[in-house]
């Protein structure tokens, strides 16, 4: 177990580096002088002077990726250029609206996914499962940013029973869970697509087990295997998904926020994009990768302390 | 379904019965009629030419992606699965960092850098799905290079190259081409999500992303915009997942039980 902790923690360790360097990279691959692109056309020579000299780019690139993983290292990203207030603060002002729809987002794919899994497992080839499994691919090959659309269309326009825009009222508990309603939806239901088809195919691997046949012949009831004997055993594949989904849902959050006129962590990288405020995207670059990074390695370590054939 | 929409991309030009691109102020946010099949927009623009148009884009990108990334992928793979030792190590870890990044936060990180262009498009997406080509083509050529006819050939003294092209990758193909088709059903997903953002392809250009994206503002009154080509997008990829799953039953002999039984 110790062996396999340190193992995955090297992993974090270097995805983290790995999420440095891509941020880094953002910057060097604009074309032309960085400084020149963020300011814009109108910028006076001193002002972009001034900026060239705050991000170091006289330097050679080896000292500048030095220097920039030093400080992101310590959370300091530089100053975002449209709110001049430090880039890693704004990140945390909007990082929790995203946890809560990525947290939504997981507990709708499970709720839809996890009991049609079963259906399918347990009507294998027969009608309802050719249903359960057309639906599940259908939802797999829906843009997630059109599913959005075509909810906010019918629950906001036509039924008038969700609001269409924004995070809700600050502080407002209610209100937040109204405005979470349907991008949850957009975002469950097309990776609870997937989470219906790995559920499926690992209830058929555990259903064929020896126990599984044990226990239909000491009569126990149906329902009882299914729940027991066999939704435990394939619970931790199950989750697995879920949990590795994480990486999925946070860049779908990116989208959904957009349909969804929703202040978060997606929203803002699209707009620092546009703005051309680099060190707010390279900010959000390494949050949204830590995270993603970070979620993964503890489901792997649960799952190890769950199930020990893992750990070898 | 895919061949329908692949005849389509290909007779564009013929199929469209309007210049995607030329307004028609008269004309605008139109119901689908029989002069304009999927209606207007609010430029006036013909909303089937859009799509039309915007079939071409999307399948070139997923067609130039999956060819750029697949044979990258692969390559690094192959050569990193065939010789093995600390090359095999520093590559695999560099893939699995590259993975853990969903593929849409990896290819907006590269926009952000490079700007949009269709170039810059097809460059971003293809770097996103490098690594998993990378990793499935490692397992496999790991798998093959024990079997007996490649030992056989090492003992013939052939030459790496040799074993690699006439031995190990004509029986890499099959999942190669699973993957292929899962990930252009992908790359069409990323495609028009990045354009959906305004970070794709460039305006006026059709895209299937870009009339979503126009057509949200008129969601209420002219829903025919984004739904209709949310609805190509959907059948596209679709039909690309259902090849996908044909190819990976009709290939893999262990999982042939798992339809039928």
């Amino acid at each position: 177990m110790k062996r396999f902790l340190l193992q995955r923690l090297s992993f974090l360790a270097l995805s983290v580096c790995g999420a440095f360097t891509i941020a880094f990279l953002v910057m060097r691959l604009i074309p032309g002088d960085p400084a020149q692109v963020m300011l814009g056309d109108y910028a006076t020579k001193e002002s972009i002077a001034r900026l060239r000299e705050t991000l170091g780019l006289e330097r050679s690139v080896a000292m500048q990726y030095a220097s920039f993983v030093g400080r992101a290292l310590r959370g300091d990203f530089g100053q975002s250029l449209v709110t001049q207030r430090p880039a890693f603060h704004e990140v945390f002002a909007v990082f929790a609206p995203t946890m809560q729809l990525a947290v939504a987002g997981a507990v709708v794919s499970m709720l839809f996914g996890i009991p049609a899994g079963i259906l399918a497992a347990t009507r294998r080839n027969r009608p309802l499962d050719y249903v359960t499994m057309t639906l599940a691919l259908g939802g797999m090959s829906m843009p997630v940013f059109w599913l959005g659309l075509l909810l906010l269309l019918l629950f906001s326009f036509t039924l008038g029973w969700t609001p269409t825009i924004g995070a809700g009222a600050e502080g407002g508990w209610l209100s937040t869970l109204h405005h979470l309603v349907l991008p949850a939806l957009a975002l469950g239901l097309s990776l609870g697509a997937m989470v219906t088809r790995m559920t499926r195919s690992a209830m058929l691997e555990v259903i064929r087990q020896d126990y599984i046949r044990t226990a239909r012949a000491k009569g126990l009831r149906e329902l009882l295997i299914i729940v027991k004997h066999a939704l435990r055993n394939a619970a931790l594949p199950i989750l697995t998904i879920v949990g590795t989904n994480f990486g999925i849902q946070l860049g779908g959050t990116i989208l959904v926020e957009t349909v969804f006129a929703r202040p978060g962590m997606g929203s803002l990288l699209i707009s620092s994009i546009y703005q051309r405020d680099y060190p707010q995207v390279q900010a959000l670059v390494v949050v949204f990768a830590t995270s993603i990074v970070l979620v993964n390695v503890i489901v792997d370590v649960l799952y190890a302390a769950f199930d020990p054939r893992v750990r070898a | 379904m895919l061949a329908a929409v692949l005849v389509v991309a290909l007779l564009a030009p013929i199929l469209a019965t309007h210049d995607p691109i030329a307004n028609s102020l008269l004309e605008r946010i139109r119901p689908p009629s029989r002069a304009h099949l999927f209606g207007t927009d609010d430029f006036g623009r013909d909303v089937w030419s859009r799509v039309v148009w915007g079939a071409r884009v999307s399948l070139l990108v997923a067609l130039i992606v999956v060819g750029v990334a697949g044979v990258g992928g692969a390559s690094v793979g192959l050569v990193s699965g065939y010789f093995g030792g600390r090359l095999d190590l520093v590559t695999m870890r560099v893939v699995d960092m590259m993975l853990a990044f969903p593929a849409l936060l990896l290819a907006l990180a590269v926009m952000a850098g490079l700007g949009s262009s269709l170039l810059n498009v097809i460059i971003a997406v293809a770097v996103a799905f490098l690594p998993r080509f990378a990793r499935l083509q490692r397992a496999v050529t790991l798998t093959v290079r024990e079997r007996e006819f490649v030992l056989a050939a090492i003992a013939l003294g052939s030459t790496h190259w040799r074993i690699l092209t006439r031995h190990v990758v004509p029986n890499c193909l099959a999942p190669l081409l699973v993957m292929i088709t899962v990930s252009a059903a992908d790359a069409i997903l990323v495609e028009s999500s990045l354009s959906f953002l305004g970070l794709g392809v460039q305006p006026p250009a059709a895209t299937w992303g870009a009339v979503i994206s126009d057509g949200r503002s008129f969601l209420q009154n002219a829903p025919w915009i984004s739904g209709l080509s949310g609805a190509a997008i959907m059948l596209t990829v679709l039909g690309l997942n259902l090849l996908g799953d044909g190819l990976r039953d009709l290939l893999d002999p262990t999982l042939r039980g798992e339809g039928a039984e």
